[in-house]
């Protein structure tokens, strides 16, 4: 049972007050796209043991959409940062290499 | 014969004596009792049958590693199977039934098992039982559940009558363990200004430090107990609960502990944020692995200890003491300070000659050093021991006559709460444990340390360094909540100095086959030393396949005592290290927990919210039968008196076809959409154009997923220049409100659109049927004709002075408004309807719009379902560059052979099963008939006499006429001929009227 | 006359738990930079600070999220006030509507507030986790639910209509006289405020 700070409201939110949305920053496809493309946004997803960037929805709270970059091996958490941005921020990225010095993106 | 001396006992009231029965005995305990410990004072030491072999089994423990002490207690509702003896405090007027016998506990006629244990060996259910497999239902399993388990599961029909609840706390320091680590370290966070919570889960603070003579600032232990805990109290930022045990660790720091408050509810789970959790659980003692040692009357020498010192209690008259470490013999010597004998002192040490066995001499104890028990003999009690080397194989050198065994393997610590997620152990062969490993710690969302281990737990066996542990963790756990002010100092402690203990894993050395079998290592599950090396032998050398192939450390008491020794014999077997056989992983909870207490307060009318819409108690008063739809209730029918459902619902569909109905349509969802890229948005988020909806006119739309499948359906009504009113299913008004801000706020974020779910301000009613019109007009306020509100319009203003919407709009194929009132004002339509009108429920609808072939998501949609294969073209804009589901729908197998929307009558007029599929020629690849369709929808049309059903057919709407087979789980057969799916007036004059 | 679903019910135990009076609210959808002002002239309120609560007497506007406020209003005086809002903002990207139906209010008064709450909230309702004037949006039991104080012994709850008298029953239950914790009350909550 993980708890998250709402990047948006500033509540440490419990879990059960969060709804989980799968990994984060992916890019939409839209009709032009092959159906390599399609497949790719649809379908495949990487299952990091490590570093992961994931979204959250604040559902019991403040009803907004976050980030949330955690490791998957130790449910540590680098850092949560609004969802209205297409990469993560510098700092998330300064806090994950402080802890995981290999890490790449 | 166990029993209660006349003198002493620290725990116990002598002046109030407490009642209860055990096996319909009556019997007599005092106020501070455990069960265990009021057996024992009755001199009742056979207090149930093991699991497997039925062999008695006394009281081994004196907490929650008690293996054997599992009582049914209470009666009726109130009756609760296998509670721990050792840890349920004695209550006026208990009835304790022993468990696992039959017909009684002195003769049980499952001892049989005993005598064929060699022919019961480890693994034996899964060798034997396996085959002929169509015996395992119908033989084997009924007879192994009759002759083994433990208590018995309460009657189905009881009905448990006392209160749970759950308690959610945030908290700078949680403290395990109310011991003296426990306590120093509370007092350490709480003087350095953390927010701190101490739990102990027994009735009593300060453990086992007062039991074993530890002196600490100069005083006895107690007397250092109580200021701590005087001065704990009078901090305002720390508390403290007995009677509560942490049971389990979780991520990011959540702790889950159960509470037996006194009074209140009957349990309280408590849901803890802990920023630090101090883990001060102490240790348990092991047994030693000889020949006869779960015969009762053995116990652990911390039990007899224990016993004696809180509840007066003496195990026996004659107590043999074995043992492989000096703390063994503190129990030697507080019997026989208590004026008991203790005949000898079975050292397995070569030497011993510790200040503690040196006392014990110098009291007149005879010490055998080198020495090991050989057997226990046994004749409906103890009659004695046989004594051994312990170098040898076990031939017996003396026989001393006991009555009770008090046997010390040394301690283990209680290191439960650092494995539950995820801390690692080392063993550490200097004090043959496995303790906390500092570097693997569990870890909380800081990525550090969430449990600091202190005191015994940790290791530690010296008061003074179970102090300085604790003082630490207690610094640490406040530290990393910020609160460095001045913790205070370390405090001093004295106790006897011990000798090396020596680490003993079996009794005698090389013992032979015979005593082996003998020799138990988990008493609850019955495994025996030679289970655990035929399990060895036969391959199972990892620790977790041979846990699980022997069951050792499975029971209800998951190997607190049993897991260090089993190991080590599986060490011993393999000639592999303890340290790389390793131990299993401990998981929560640390005790078991009730399913009540899990539960909470989520049980009968709390179990799951019922949501009323504003016209619920009207159709209460009105006797309608209920549907859940989600987490509401919605009519499902209106029974009269003397009607069945079917007359009903068929009562309800002729009156809106031929008068005019009401129904609630509360439920269905209703959300805002506003803002200057509003027409933009919904035109991604549905398959049409709202955008081109002019203000004052209503469409329906389509929603689908990104895969292209139909996921929501509902009324689009345009309010004004940028706002849109978006009507969604009653499922799926909260889903479809949060599918429009994720792909607001997570994809078009600089489109300037508001959302706002008002589902529940509105109270809506649907007015359908020939009559609705008339019916609404001499309500009075609004002009609803047939030019002022056309088809697929809406308008608004007042009626009978209440503010509303009305929509015109049908689902029913009749003449229909929706009319939508505040939620609190919604009641004085429907009166004022209901006096002309009949109401209808769900079902009717369903029929109703089944008869116009209206699809219904979750019947006709399954989530493989696009709109295009229900005939739903037309609500697509096929020129729109893009829209969510788009491209999914472009893939190659959204076209072609698909599965489609069809009516289906059957020749007879019967009403399909719903779910029937039609069976095609051949098998797909699992060697399965193959299917051409199945029925999605069926009712019995009152309209039209007969049976009606909408179904998705193989390329269907290509097939009219052909007739398909249906065939049923019974082997009948329905056929049904392919037709159009609109039934009734398909040319929608009704709708127009 | 409108009707409310927990008219009439009251539970005394742990703490008093009643339907607190009826109030006028609004949802007001939009951010601070384009609203605020507008606001403050309507009510007379500024924009509160994240997570807090601005009340002036019996008008209050509490903060539900970075683009979201709920306004409440003396029963009756929503709708005018929704009218004002949507005049004067009608150059501004907003959203304005009268949701006085749509959730249902409860008050809790008694020092067993802080007590009763942590039986059915997992937020952090310790005086430092829910300060009075902070407005904490969690779950109650199994729903959503807007939880302040009006004071030391005084909480308000806002749930949705539909779920009032689920909210009602789980509180009352957690409120019974036998299941006292005593963890912030009594001497916890004057200590600790």
């Amino acid at each position: 049972m993980l708890t998250l700070r709402c990047p948006c409201c500033g509540v440490l939110a419990d879990e059960t007050e969060l709804a989980p949305g799968g990994t984060a920053h992916l890019r939409r496809e839209g009709p032009e796209a092959s159906d390599e493309a399609f497949e790719a946004y649809m379908f495949l997803r990487d299952n990091p043991r490590g570093v992961h960037f994931e979204r959250w929805r604040h559902a019991f709270g403040c009803g907004k959409w976050f980030h949330a970059a955690r490791c998957t091996v130790t449910n540590e958490v680098f850092g949560t940062y609004p969802a209205q941005t297409a990469a993560p921020p510098e700092e998330v990225l300064e806090a994950i290499r402080r802890r995981r010095p290999e890490w790449e993106r | 014969m166990s029993t209660r001396l006349g003198t002493g006992g620290s725990a116990i009231d002598r002046s109030r004596p407490v009642h209860f029965t055990f096996d319909g005995r009556r019997l007599a305990g005092l106020t501070g009792d455990t069960v265990a410990s009021a057996l024992l004072a009755n001199g009742e030491r056979v207090v149930g049958r093991s699991f497997k072999y039925h062999r008695p089994r006394g009281i081994v423990a004196s907490g929650p590693e008690e293996p054997n002490a599992l009582l049914g207690i209470g009666t009726g509702d109130r009756f609760e199977p296998n509670a721990r003896a050792t840890t349920t405090p004695l209550r006026e007027g208990m009835a304790l039934r022993s468990q696992n016998r039959w017909p009684s506990l002195a003769f049980d006629v499952g001892v049989v098992n005993a005598a064929l244990s060699r022919f019961l060996p480890v693994g034996f259910y899964y060798k034997t039982f396996m085959w002929p497999r169509r015996f395992w239902e119908s033989v084997y399993e009924p007879l192994i559940r009759q002759a083994a388990g433990l208590g018995r599961a309460p009657d189905a029909e009881t009905r448990d009558p006392d209160r749970y609840e759950h308690f959610h706390l945030h908290v700078d320091v949680l403290v395990a363990g109310g011991g003296i680590a426990g306590l120093q370290s509370a007092l350490a966070a709480g003087r350095a200004g953390a927010q701190v919570l101490l739990m102990e889960q027994s009735p009593h603070w300060g453990g086992r430090a007062q039991v074993d003579g530890v002196r600490i600032e100069g005083d006895p232990a107690a007397e250092w107990v109580a200021r701590a805990v005087a001065e704990l109290e009078a901090m305002p930022n720390v508390r403290l609960r007995l009677n509560a045990t942490v049971v389990g660790a979780y991520d990011h720091g959540w702790m889950l502990a159960v509470e037996m408050p006194e009074p209140g509810p009957r349990e309280r789970l408590w849901k803890i944020r802990a920023r630090r959790t101090v883990m001060a659980t102490g240790a348990l003692e092991r047994p030693l692995a000889f020949a006869g040692n779960d015969r009762p009357g053995v116990m652990l020498a911390s039990a007899v200890r224990d016993n004696l010192m809180r509840y007066a209690v003496s195990p026996g008259d004659r107590t043999v003491l074995v043992t492989a470490n000096d703390d063994g013999y503190r129990t030697a010597i507080a019997l026989v300070e208590a004026g008991l004998s203790v005949p000898l002192v079975v050292d397995a040490r070569p030497e011993c000659n510790g200040p503690l066995p040196r006392r014990a001499r110098e009291m007149g104890i005879r010490v055998a050093p080198g020495r090991a028990i050989a057997g226990v003999r046994w004749q409906r009690r103890i009659t004695g021991v046989d004594v051994c080397l312990q170098a040898g194989e076990g031939s017996a050198l003396e026989h001393v006559p006991c009555d009770a065994v008090a046997m010390a393997g040394g301690w283990s610590p209680a290191v439960h709460l650092w494995s539950h997620c995820g801390g690692r152990l080392r063993w550490d062969e200097a004090t043959a444990a496995f303790r906390p490993d500092p570097q693997f710690p569990p870890t909380g969302a800081d990525g550090q340390a969430a449990i600091l281990p202190a005191g015994s737990a940790d290791g530690h066996s010296r008061a003074v360094e179970v102090l300085a542990s604790a003082h630490r963790a207690g610094v640490a756990g406040a530290a990393a909540a910020a609160h460095e002010g001045d913790a205070g100092q370390v405090v001093t402690a004295e106790e006897g100095a011990e000798a090396p203990a020596l680490a003993v894993w079996r009794m005698p050395q090389s013992a032979d086959h015979r005593l082996r079998a003998q020799t138990f290592l988990d008493f609850q599950n019955d495994v025996k030393l030679t289970d655990v090396e035929l399990a060895a032998q036969e391959g199972y050398r990892s620790v977790e396949h041979a846990k699980r192939y022997t069951t050792l450390g499975m029971a209800t008491d998951q190997g607190k005592l049993s897991n260090i020794n089993g190991l080590a014999a599986l060490s011993h077997t393999t000639g592999q290290a303890i340290s790389a056989v390793g131990t299993t992983t401990f998981r929560p909870p640390y005790t078991p927990l009730t399913l009540a207490t899990i539960a909470g307060q989520a049980r009968g009318d709390l179990f799951q919210p019922v949501r009323r819409t504003p016209l619920h108690a009207r159709h209460e008063a009105l006797g309608a039968a209920w549907e859940p739809v989600g987490q509401w209730r919605r009519p499902y029918v209106y029974p009269k008196a003397g009607e069945t459902v079917e007359d009903a619902v068929r009562r309800e569909v002729l009156a809106v076809r031929s008068e005019v109905g009401i129904l609630d349509a509360t439920t269905l969802g209703k959300i805002i959409v506003k803002g200057p890229d509003a027409a933009q948005f919904l035109d991604m988020i549905y398959t049409g154009r709202p955008s081109t909806i002019a203000e004052g006119r209503c469409r329906y739309g389509l929603i689908c997923n990104e895969n292209g499948f139909l996921i929501d359906d509902g009324v689009v009504a345009r309010l004004g220049p940028e706002t849109w009113l978006c009507h969604t299913t009653t499922g799926g008004a909260e889903r479809i409100h949060a599918h429009m801000e994720e792909w607001l706020q997570t994809e078009w974020w600089d489109w300037r659109v508001h959302v706002l779910n008002v589902t529940e301000q509105f109270g809506q009613i649907a007015v359908a049927g020939p009559l609705a019109r008339n019916l609404l007009e001499r309500l009075g306020g609004m002009d609803l004709s047939r030019e002022a509100l056309p088809f697929m319009h809406w308008t608004e203003g007042r009626l009978m002075d209440v503010p509303v919407r009305v929509f015109r709009i049908s689902f029913s194929g009749e003449l229909s408004f929706e009319i939508a009132a505040p939620a609190g004002r919604a009641g004085e339509i429907w009166d004022r309807l209901a006096q002309d009108a009949t109401p209808y429920g769900t079902e009717t609808m369903h029929v109703l719009r089944a008869e116009k072939g209206y699809i219904m998501i979750g019947d006709e949609t399954d989530g493989t379902v696009i709109p295009q294969d229900l005939g739903l073209n037309w609500a697509i804009a096929k020129k729109k560059d893009d829209y969510i589901g788009k491209r999914g729908q472009m893939r190659l197998h959204m076209a072609g052979e698909r599965w489609r929307l069809v009516g289906l009558l059957t020749p007879d007029g019967a009403v399909l099963p719903e779910g029937s599929l039609a069976v095609a020629q051949g098998t797909n690849a699992n060697g399965q008939r193959r299917t051409q369709g199945r029925v999605t929808s069926a009712y019995w049309s009152p309209t039209l006499g007969r049976g009606i059903a909408l179904g998705l057919v193989d390329r269907g709407p290509e097939r009219m006429g052909e007739t398909l087979s249906f065939l049923q789980p019974d082997g009948s057969e329905y056929r049904a001929e392919i037709v159009s799916p609109v039934f009734h007036d398909p040319e929608g004059e009704r709708l127009n009227a | 006359m409108p009707e409310y679903p927990l008219e009439g019910r009251r539970f005394d135990g742990l703490v008093r738990l009643e339907s607190a009076e009826p109030r006028g609210m609004i949802a007001l959808r939009g951010t601070p930079e384009e609203l605020s002002s507008a606001l403050e002239e309507s009510v007379g309120l500024a924009w509160p600070a994240t997570g807090e609560a601005a009340w002036t007497g019996e008008v209050g506007a509490l903060w539900m999220a970075p683009d979201e406020l709920l306004l409440l209003v003396p029963q009756g005086q929503a709708q005018d006030l929704v009218e004002r809002l949507g005049r004067s903002l009608a150059d501004r990207h907003h959203l304005v509507a009268d949701v006085s139906d749509m959730r249902t209010l409860l008050r809790m008064s008694g020092s067993g507030c802080r007590d009763v709450l942590a039986k059915v909230t997992p937020a952090d309702v310790s005086p430092a986790g829910l300060s009075i004037g902070r407005v904490r949006r969690s779950r109650v039991g199994q729903v959503a639910a807007a939880i302040w104080l009006r004071d030391g012994e005084t909480a308000e709850i806002a749930c949705f209509r539909s779920v009032a008298h689920y909210v009602f029953d789980l509180l009352a239950d957690a409120a019974h006289p036998e299941a006292r914790v005593d963890y912030w009350t009594p001497q916890g909550a004057d200590a600790q405020a």
